[in-house]
């Protein structure tokens, strides 16, 4: 039992091969002359021009964009209290029965997280008259409802794995519990509220079951739009969205991993 | 300073109660309310049309409608089916690999798992449509099937149950590789050499040692995938044929489609009951079998 064996290491590549063929075939067609999404006819950008120019796509990003980081910044605050809670608190009252709804969402499939959302918003608005109908404002709600239990599970992690001591110490000179917080314990969890929030993000930016159900007319997020209009037939100007999308991310992650190293 | 944690842990919890426990209840509520043709389509439960009292309206025609009706029980049979296949592939193919980068040089494996999460953030429905287009019958998987005379004409891909799972088995792998490398990495590797030196082969090694010891990992592996896969709508919407009917497609177009909210509600609800029975049951038959398999076994 050294370690290395060869069908090992070769099933390794095979494994990557396979989760990176799909990334390679939509960057190497997305600068393909042709319409058709499979023949190759020839080396252009003339896709990106069109995405470029596309008002409907470019709209609908901005509005993932902004309801990404609403949601995202939303889910930080509430995420970090509650992470903060299971970390320092010990065994408060309700604590099991807190721990178990806060991590619901981690498990429930999208579906079911979509329809009761939307199940919500309308007795909402049914009895206190808000959200008045449905647009971006309980998309942001949604997500971050979703993104809280990630953000809860990322802060929590981080502040096991630092030491209440610090806290202590500090109150034991006199700080209030807030300022030991702010002084002391934001900056050593600033790591994890990075990631915690890069993660809702992500996960509101990528996300279009939820979306299409709590989403309201004139409020499409960018992957409602590509959802229906992959149904409607794969087209190369998807192609170099995704490849924008690939580039981005693979360069924003790198970095986050350089500085986190 | 008691107070403050009180507010600490009443924020949240006021949060997770409007948007968690109401929303239950709430799904809960409408399945057993009557269809309405109104908005919203289904009938208060509390009516007042009799005087004083409000008497309670229940029923309990969707609950059983989705419980007896083949539609629906096909679609939750066929979920259950779905996911277990592909969470059984997933585990198949996400053991090795994550072996193999537990047992990597530790110069490459933080690259190796980097490069497991990478398409996790490159947008899901993105690799979804790079599927569709690698499956057709021009596609990629055609071309390179034939170029290895593997194959005499193209094969209809897409649109089909393989298509479906490889799209399943594509999304979830790194969910399963994650849990199982954590798990792995954290093995000794003393009572490995300790197992060989005492002159067990290889494959006994593993299946004595190695595979007990990453058992959590593999349970978490396999709620991580199955869970979200028996919900799934967007990948058999978009890969599979029409005849894969899912739980989340059914639930999708009645509530979409045929704007019947309490059968959608019924359904959730049964899925979500589903979703909590079987894993539980498999957990059980498999904790007591695998003592008596592995005695017989090795």
């Amino acid at each position: 039992m050294t370690g290395r064996s060869i069908p090992l290491l070769a099933w390794l590549v095979a494994c990557y091969a396979f989760l990176y063929a799909p990334i390679a075939f939509l960057v190497t067609l997305s600068f393909n002359a042709s319409r058709m999404v499979t023949v190759w006819a020839g080396f252009s950008t003339r896709w990106y021009v069109t995405l470029w120019q596309d008002e409907v796509l470019i709209n609908a990003a901005l509005l993932s964009l902004r309801i990404a980081a609403a949601s995202a910044t939303l889910a930080l605050v509430v995420g970090t209290l509650a992470g903060y809670a299971l970390a320092r608190f010990g065994r408060f009252a309700t604590r099991g029965a807190f721990e178990a709804t806060l991590a619901a969402p981690l498990v429930l499939p999208e579906v079911i997280t979509g329809l009761s959302l939307l199940l919500l918003f309308v007795a909402l608005e049914g009895t206190i008259g808000w959200p008045a109908g449905r647009g971006a404002t309980t998309v942001t709600l949604a997500h971050a409802s979703v993104s809280v239990a990630y953000v809860a599970v990322v802060v929590r992690a981080r502040l096991a794995g630092t030491q209440a001591e610090l806290e202590a110490a500090a109150m034991d000179l006199y700080a209030p519990p807030w300022k030991a917080f702010a002084l002391v314990t934001l900056p050593l969890l600033a790591p994890a509220l990075v990631s915690g929030w890069l993660l809702g993000f992500t996960l509101s930016l990528d996300d279009v079951v939820v979306a299409s159900f709590t989403s309201g007319p004139g409020a499409s997020t960018l992957p409602m739009v590509v959802f229906s209009s992959i149904k409607l037939g794969p087209t190369p100007e998807l192609y170099a969205l995704a490849t924008v999308i690939v580039a981005s991310v693979s360069l924003a992650l790198l970095a986050v991993w350089r500085v986190q190293r | 300073m008691m107070r403050g944690r009180a507010l600490v842990v009443a924020i949240p919890w006021a949060w997770l109660t409007l948007f968690l426990l109401a929303p239950a209840l709430i799904v809960l509520k409408i399945a057993v309310s009557t269809p309405a043709d109104a908005v919203p389509p289904y009938t208060p439960l509390l009516q007042w049309d009799d005087g004083w009292l409000p008497h309670l309206q229940l029923s309990f025609d969707s609950v059983v409608l989705v419980a007896t009706d083949p539609l629906y029980r096909d679609a939750l049979l066929l979920s259950v089916k779905v996911a277990g296949i592909s969470t059984l592939i997933c585990l198949l193919a996400g053991y090795p690999m994550a072996l193999a980068i537990a047992r990597s040089s530790l110069r490459y494996r933080s690259l190796l798992l980097f490069l497991v999460m990478l398409p996790f953030w490159t947008g899901f429905l993105m690799r979804i449509n790079a599927w569709i287009g690698l499956m057709q019958d021009d596609g990629w998987v055609n071309t390179a099937l034939l170029g290895l005379h593997l194959i005499r004409e193209p094969l209809r891909l897409l649109y089909t149950d393989f298509a479906m799972y490889v799209g399943i088995v594509y999304t979830y792998l790194p969910f399963m590789v994650l849990p199982l490398y954590a798990r792995l990495s954290q093995l000794d590797p003393v009572l490995l050499e300790a197992a060989a030196d005492l002159g067990a082969p290889p494959r006994q090694v593993f299946l004595r040692i190695t595979l007990p010891l990453s058992l959590p990992g593999v349970w978490a592996g396999v709620l991580l995938v199955f869970i979200p896969a028996v919900g799934e709508y967007v990948i058999p919407e978009l890969l599979g044929g029409p005849q894969a009917q899912l739980v989340g497609r059914v639930l999708w177009s009645e509530f979409f489609a045929n704007r019947d909210w309490p059968t959608a509600a019924a359904l959730a609800t049964a899925l979500l009951v589903v979703l909590l029975l079987v894993p539980t049951c498999v957990l059980v038959v498999l904790r007591r079998g695998f003592g008596a398999a592995m005695r017989r076994w090795v």
